[in-house]
């Protein structure tokens, strides 16, 4: 079975990424843990995403375009990254979602994948 | 007493009032567990809003009994009463209400209720969480989030297990005695689970820090209340209390982890220390060892630690020995590896380590917090970097990530000087 999981930060936590001082312990934190993850066989595939403010968000209304800078919609926690993982259940991805350093000071929601035979 | 552990206490006696009561109206009301809980849950609410403020009463089982009784009265009135058993539960309310009268103490049947939800027919994996809401009330979405599990899915598996209760006829009594030890083992190790639910640090810290740690020694208390001579029960107990008194030590005022040979001892509870050691030593009076009262003693020998000024590491590699004897367990051979280590040398505990089978520790964390820290400690960095890594991966909480992230930075610091 497949689980998304999608690592929420705050605009806090996105900072940490270029913090001189704190951002060695964010970095090491991230690459240790999507290194177990792909080590243990059960990637699929997955990314870090650059902060919110680097997006560009387009919807089309009527035929017209609105192209505009920045995320759909400004909250609290953004999305930061993803991963898919191939587990045999909601509990097992559950575990490894309770390892991924954005659940301790952020949040990471687990959503099953779209079976495409379905 | 000051406030927080008054509240504590009252909390305490909201519980054990309404445990005892519930294991009274269960097998009274047709087993059916749900209907009794419904019963009293607006009562035990009640008491864990108005006992901290106006004190426990002078008859706690009296008071949730009328305020319970009351309740399911007036929901009748308006008709709202959505009780399965409805009749059979006012009426075992009105047979507790006779008990009261005619006796001093209310009967203690929660023993049953124990052997009720560790029974052979019930899930193991619900066995724990069914003790934790039965017999302490707990809500579901803490024990969910304890186990790591959703809401919904422990929902639909305590209720699983009620329903099997009820329609299985799953007898409220004490087992025979030739089935008595099995049965108390599953009592006990349903206990011992609630309090592994925590994240993996046992070697760092002596023994897990568990987010249901209070609750499991409120039940290993209890059950050593009503099961006074079994070693392994007071075993198990002495374990949680010695793991118990270091709580506050496990943290740096500043929220930093705090390894056990670091930990600054005046942060150690010194009675918990000692509650602990008579448990271990009214157990070995039995002369019958067993794997839980082998854990409490090696835990002990780390508390001595607070009157010797050291570590006798020769005895507790000793301990280890003969705790593998009793058990298969990883963190049992992960424990000895580090004691053998320190007796004889990082090497000799990684030749420990080694033995160990690969496949069920590719995702045990322990195991590679132990062996980055021999690695480094036999100058194999390289390897021992890799182990660091492997272990900050698989950690779930925050301030021992950071703490295993700065021992990776001190080992490559460590590196470049020699």
């Amino acid at each position: 079975m497949q689980y998304a999981l999608l690592f929420s930060e705050s605009s806090k936590d996105f900072a940490l990424r270029n913090d001189p001082e704190k951002s060695p312990a964010y970095w090491a934190a991230w690459s240790a843990y999507s290194e177990t993850v792909a080590s243990s066989g059960i990637m699929v595939c997955g990314s870090g995403l650059q902060p919110p403010e680097t997006a560009t968000t387009l919807r089309i209304e009527n035929g017209k375009r609105h192209v505009h800078d920045g995320p759909y919609a400004e909250s609290k926690e953004m999305l930061g990254g993803f991963f898919v993982i191939d587990v045999p259940d909601l509990n097992v991805a559950l575990e490894w979602a309770a390892k991924a350093p954005s659940s301790s000071y952020g949040s990471t929601e687990i959503r099953p994948v779209l079976d495409p035979n379905k | 007493m000051d406030a927080t552990s008054s509240y504590q206490a009252t909390v305490a006696a909201a519980r054990d009032s309404y445990s005892q009561l519930l294991a009274f109206l269960i097998p009274r009301a047709g087993g059916d567990i749900c209907s009794a809980e419904d019963a009293l849950s607006e009562a035990f609410l009640a008491a864990l809003s108005q006992w901290p403020e106006g004190g426990v009463p002078d008859k706690p089982e009296a008071w949730l009994l009328t305020t319970a009784k009351r309740r399911l009265m007036d929901a009748q009135r308006r008709g709202a009463t959505r009780l399965r058993h409805e009749e059979a539960i006012i009426h075992a309310i009105m047979t507790a209400e006779a008990a009261m009268d005619n006796t001093h103490d209310f009967p203690d049947e929660r023993l049953k209720l124990l052997f009720v939800c560790a029974h052979p027919e019930i899930d193991p994996s619900a066995r724990a969480p069914l003790c934790l809401q039965i017999v302490m009330g707990l809500d579901v979405s803490r024990i969910a989030s304890a186990f790591l599990v959703s809401p919904s899915a422990m929902s639909q598996r305590l209720v699983r297990a009620k329903t099997k209760i009820r329609e299985a006829r799953i007898p409220f009594q004490i087992p025979a005695e030739e089935e008595w030890p099995e049965r108390l083992d599953a009592i006990r190790d349903a206990i011992y689970v609630a309090f592994n639910t925590g994240w993996d640090s046992s070697f760092l810290d002596g023994c897990a820090a568990s987010d249901l740690e209070e609750e499991a020694i409120w039940l290993a208390r209890l059950l050593n209340r009503l099961v006074p001579d079994e070693p392994e029960i007071l075993g198990m107990l002495a374990l949680m209390l010695h793991c118990h008194a270091r709580r506050n030590a496990r943290r740096s005022p500043g929220g930093e982890f705090v390894p056990l040979a670091k930990q600054d001892m005046q942060l150690w509870s010194g009675s918990l220390v000692r509650e602990a050691d008579k448990w271990l030593r009214l157990a070995a009076r039995f002369r019958s060892p067993g794997r839980f009262q082998l854990e409490g003693a090696i835990q002990s020998v780390h508390a001595q630690r607070l009157v010797s000024g050291r570590t006798d590491w020769v005895t507790i590699e000793g301990f280890y020995r003969i705790l593998r004897n009793h058990t298969a367990s990883l963190g049992a051979a992960i424990g000895h590896a580090i004691a053998i280590s320190e007796v004889h040398g990082a090497e000799r505990g990684l030749q420990v380590l080694d033995a160990l089978d690969p496949i069920r520790l590719s995702t045990h964390q322990p195991f590679w917090v132990a062996r980055a820290h021999l690695l480094r400690g036999s100058g194999l960095f390289e390897e021992a970097h890799v182990a660091y890594q492997q272990a900050i991966g698989l950690t779930g909480e925050d301030a021992i990530r950071r703490f295993l992230i700065r021992q990776l930075e001190e080992s490559r610091a460590l590196q470049e000087v020699t």
